[in-house]
């Protein structure tokens, strides 16, 4: 089992085009579906609120980390989903996004790394939300059993 | 797999069970192979076959009972060690439900950027 996401993407857009999407804090909210309240500084803190249906009382918060022009944007995040949470308090987690050159225009590799630091309590409560867990285990072990008598 | 190994200390004030840094050792998985059939095992069933002493199994043991993938219990004199999947289950299914909102994220990107 990883400890870390990793995604790669091609994007037919120049690597110019893809980096200012991710870091333009108005562009970054369109498609990452949250309101900011201002630009990505590296070192500071960005805040602002959810736009995704059904999670906009949830509030956005993140340190920006590194901003390569064209190479490289990355920010810690956390993943509590208390209305309250801190994210100088909270543990978190490392989002990078990297950009290539590629033929068809951009490579992005997105990788989320840290997983070690979450708490007991945010993956049991994902897990007993997401469905997939035990009962799907179950399944695949009927299926086992029932393939191999 | 992380090889990294986070300090016990840190481990400890956080209140985590450290799964990954568990995971992250060949003895420890070779004996979580072991025990994966289900079956309880002794100590002794467990060093058994293995170049290791008795302590040193011992020490890997309790890591994997800190991160709650192993648990004891005793019959009698003996400590007996059961495979307890739940820790590993919950981060398999949390990293998949991450990944998963990471795919839909990028896929609106994707369509932003295009057009």
């Amino acid at each position: 089992m990883n400890d870390r996401i990793e995604k790669r993407i091609e994007l037919k857009a120049p690597i110019s085009r893809v980096w200012r999407a991710i870091t333009d804090y108005r562009e970054f909210g369109e498609w990452f579906r949250v309101k900011l309240e201002g630009p990505f500084v590296p070192g500071q803190v960005s805040r602002g609120q959810i736009t995704y249906p059904g999670y906009e009382h949830i509030k956005w918060q993140a340190i920006v980390q590194s901003m390569e022009p064209e190479r490289l944007f990355s920010f810690t995040w956390h993943h509590s989903v208390e209305p309250d949470a801190d994210i100088f308090k909270e543990p978190t987690t490392l989002v990078e996004f990297r950009l290539e050159k590629a033929e068809a225009g951009t490579l992005l590799t997105l990788t989320e790394s840290g997983f070690e630091n979450l708490p007991d309590a945010i993956r049991l409560e994902s897990f007993r939300r997401n469905d997939g867990g035990w009962t799907e285990q179950m399944k695949n072990i009927e299926a086992y059993v029932a393939q191999k008598p | 797999m992380s090889r990294r190994n986070p300090d016990r200390k840190t481990a400890a004030r956080r209140g985590q069970a450290p799964v990954f840094a568990a995971l992250g050792d060949e003895t420890r998985l070779s004996l979580l192979s072991k025990l994966s059939s289900g079956q309880p095992r002794s100590i002794s069933e467990l060093t058994h076959g293995s170049r290791l002493t008795r302590q040193a199994i011992t020490k890997h043991l309790r890591v994997l009972q800190r991160a709650k993938i192993v648990r004891c219990s005793r019959s009698g004199r003996e400590s007996l060690f059961e495979f307890n999947p739940q820790p590993i289950e919950e981060l398999r299914s949390y990293l998949d439900l991450v990944s998963e909102q990471w795919d839909q994220t990028l896929t609106r990107l994707k369509s932003f950027v295009e057009n």
